[in-house]
């Protein structure tokens, strides 16, 4: 099988692989503010409602729609213990796959891949997030910073899945 | 029902409310709640704004009744139950779309989009007594509209929607009025999640201000780091920055009506909303003045208002406004809809900040719902213990004459009041 590379850009599926891999790894053990260091100064999170996956934050009431401040006030909450939602901390562990190189875009590259998220929160039934990532990232020196993160819930509805209270 | 126990301890002279738990975690009361409550109350439906083309629909369930809501092609509003007359199948099966028929698949018995009788294939299998055109799709008994408010009511001798909403017709009002035109966008993007706890604790918990300081600190120190000033209160009675009543409406509807601190999108400008928007907020303040007077401006503008529609529709004019319905699934589990309304005429920006001031609070992802729903869910597991711990305390101002406040549990109580007549048929 060969490595899809993106001549414009220079990069490897493996590459943004590595990258992704490193992203779920800081969000599933709460290095939250290491997790920041990897976004750029305008970097946005966005979760759609599952009936308007393709609707504008502008106009579509969203899950979540951040910008870069508002992610930045998300973390502090989420790390404060009286986020009560994820105090004692929810578990989670995700796994990606199908990732592929959708784009490219000057510096940027566009970036599909597929998850599935278990979260685990004390005594309570088991939440199982299943979706679709789409990144921007940008490439620096310093290597890839996340310039969009866009996070496309399967299910129909929110359901049993409650809240989207930490960083999907 | 009627000689049922009663639910509650009230007890004026002393002072002392209780509620008995079992309310909150008994099959048997939920079963009981369908047949006196959700059988006999108007229950909220949708907006007509939901349905803008004629042969618009969207299914849904209210009160477990899986329904098409639909605006059919000559444009009337309706309600129809998505049961098929012959065999009793859902009828539609798609969440929402625009069409003339709604067709049965399993014998292809086909419906008009006004719910009558299209088309029964193989029809001259049947004897002369089998008259089709009475077989158009059942509806709710009632069906009526306030304000493009449409609710549904199982039972046809309930008085009308409007004596029913009764005082509560003015704090819908207030929300409608922040159109010039008096019309309401049910905007696209709906937040559906289940919560795993009885549905009258969210009835509590959406006008129950006394929380909020330990709930949703977090949410008060993003407000903080946002630049939004939030004192603690100097007056010794209050647990919020501001003054908040808590108003009982009648028929067992409530809000809590409080002077604003958090900010308003129409239109009191907090820094959150950034610098850009000041001009358009204050001409939106100014059209408002001019349209209703600078009371009802000041009303409209400079307070918050949490509103309860007996039993379960809850229209938040708060951070933003959300409608909020939600329905037992279990005396233990909830299905909570939200959505976002805003004014037809608003600009793109002034949308924008609506929807982004409405997800700093509300929403499964919001900076506060996500903690209102963990302390409901920790209500109902403590709950497991109600057998040998019984009652739940509402006695919170219960001395307090004249006004009441927000943060005390007097709305609360207005709730279980109405609630525990109906469902020992003192009502």
């Amino acid at each position: 099988m060969s490595v899809q590379t993106s001549l414009q850009a220079n990069v490897t599926r493996a590459e943004v692989e590595d990258f992704l891999y490193h992203e779920a790894a800081l969000l599933d053990s709460w290095k939250l503010k290491e997790w920041e260091d990897l976004l750029t100064d305008d970097a946005t999170y966005y979760v759609p409602p599952n009936d308007e996956l393709e609707g504008d934050y502008k106009n579509t009431l969203y899950i979540i729609s951040d910008d870069r401040e508002r992610i930045r006030q998300r973390v502090i909450r989420v790390l404060d213990p009286n986020c009560h939602a994820e105090y004692p901390r929810s578990r989670t562990c995700r796994l990606i796959s199908n990732v592929r190189i959708t784009g490219v875009d000057g510096d940027v590259v566009h970036v599909a891949s597929n998850f599935v998220c278990y979260r685990y929160r004390r005594y309570q039934r088991e939440f199982v997030y299943v979706g679709s990532y789409e990144h921007q990232l940008r490439k620096t020196a310093q290597g890839f910073k996340v310039k969009q993160r866009r996070v496309l819930l399967a299910a129909h509805e929110l359901g049993q899945l409650g809240s989207v209270s930490f960083i999907l | 029902m009627t000689g049922a126990r009663s639910f509650v301890v009230d007890d004026r002279e002393k002072g002392i409310f209780l509620l008995d738990r079992e309310a909150l975690v008994s099959e048997e009361v939920l079963r009981g709640e369908m047949r006196a409550i959700f059988a006999k109350c108007w229950i909220y439906v949708g907006h007509g704004s939901e349905l803008k083309r004629n042969g618009d629909f969207h299914t849904r369930k209210v009160a477990g009744r899986p329904v098409i809501f639909a605006r059919d092609s000559k444009g009337q509003v309706r309600c129809h139950f998505n049961t098929c007359r012959h065999r009793g199948a859902l009828v539609c099966t798609e969440r929402k779309g625009n069409t003339r028929r709604f067709n049965c698949v399993y014998h292809g018995w086909i419906y008009n989009n006004d719910g009558s009788m299209a088309r029964v294939p193989g029809d001259e299998a049947y004897t002369a007594a089998f008259d089709q055109s009475t077989f158009g799709l059942k509806t709710p008994a009632r069906f009526e509209q306030y304000r493009d408010f449409w609710f549904m009511n199982l039972d046809a001798d309930a008085p009308s929607l409007v004596d029913y909403l009764g005082k509560a017709t003015d704090y819908i009002d207030l929300v409608i009025e922040q159109s010039p035109s008096g019309t309401m966008d049910v905007l696209s993007g709906t937040q559906e999640y289940d919560v795993n706890a009885n549905w009258k604790l969210m009835v509590e918990n959406s006008v129950d201000d006394y929380h909020l300081p330990s709930t949703h600190s977090t949410w008060l120190n993003y407000m903080a780091n946002s630049g939004v000033k939030v004192e603690p209160p100097k007056d010794p009675s209050l647990v919020l920055p501001t003054h908040g009543l808590a108003i009982d409406l009648g028929n067992g509807h409530f809000t809590t009506d409080n002077v604003n601190f958090r900010g308003r999108p129409v239109a009191a400008w907090i820094p959150i909303y950034g610098e850009d928007a000041k001009p358009e907020m204050a001409a939106i303040r100014e059209e408002l003045v001019q349209r209703v007077g600078p009371e009802r401006a000041k009303r409209i503008c400079d307070t918050n208002r949490n509103l309860v529609i007996f039993p379960n529709l809850v229209i938040n004019d708060g951070s933003s406004v959300t409608i909020r319905t939600f329905y037992p699934e279990g005396a233990d589990k909830m299905h909570v809809t939200a959505w976002a309304l805003g004014p037809v005429e608003e600009s793109e920006p002034a949308r924008a900040r609506r929807l982004d001031a409405f997800l700093t609070f509300y929403g499964p992802g919001g900076f506060a719902t996500p903690d209102d729903v963990e302390a409901l869910e920790l209500v109902q597991q403590g709950l497991a213990n109600y057998s040998d711990d019984r009652w739940s305390e509402m006695s919170r101002g219960m001395g307090r004459e004249g006004e009441q406040l927000n943060s005390d549990e007097h709305h609360l109580r207005t709730f279980w009041r109405h609630w525990n007549k109906m469902m020992t048929g003192a009502l």
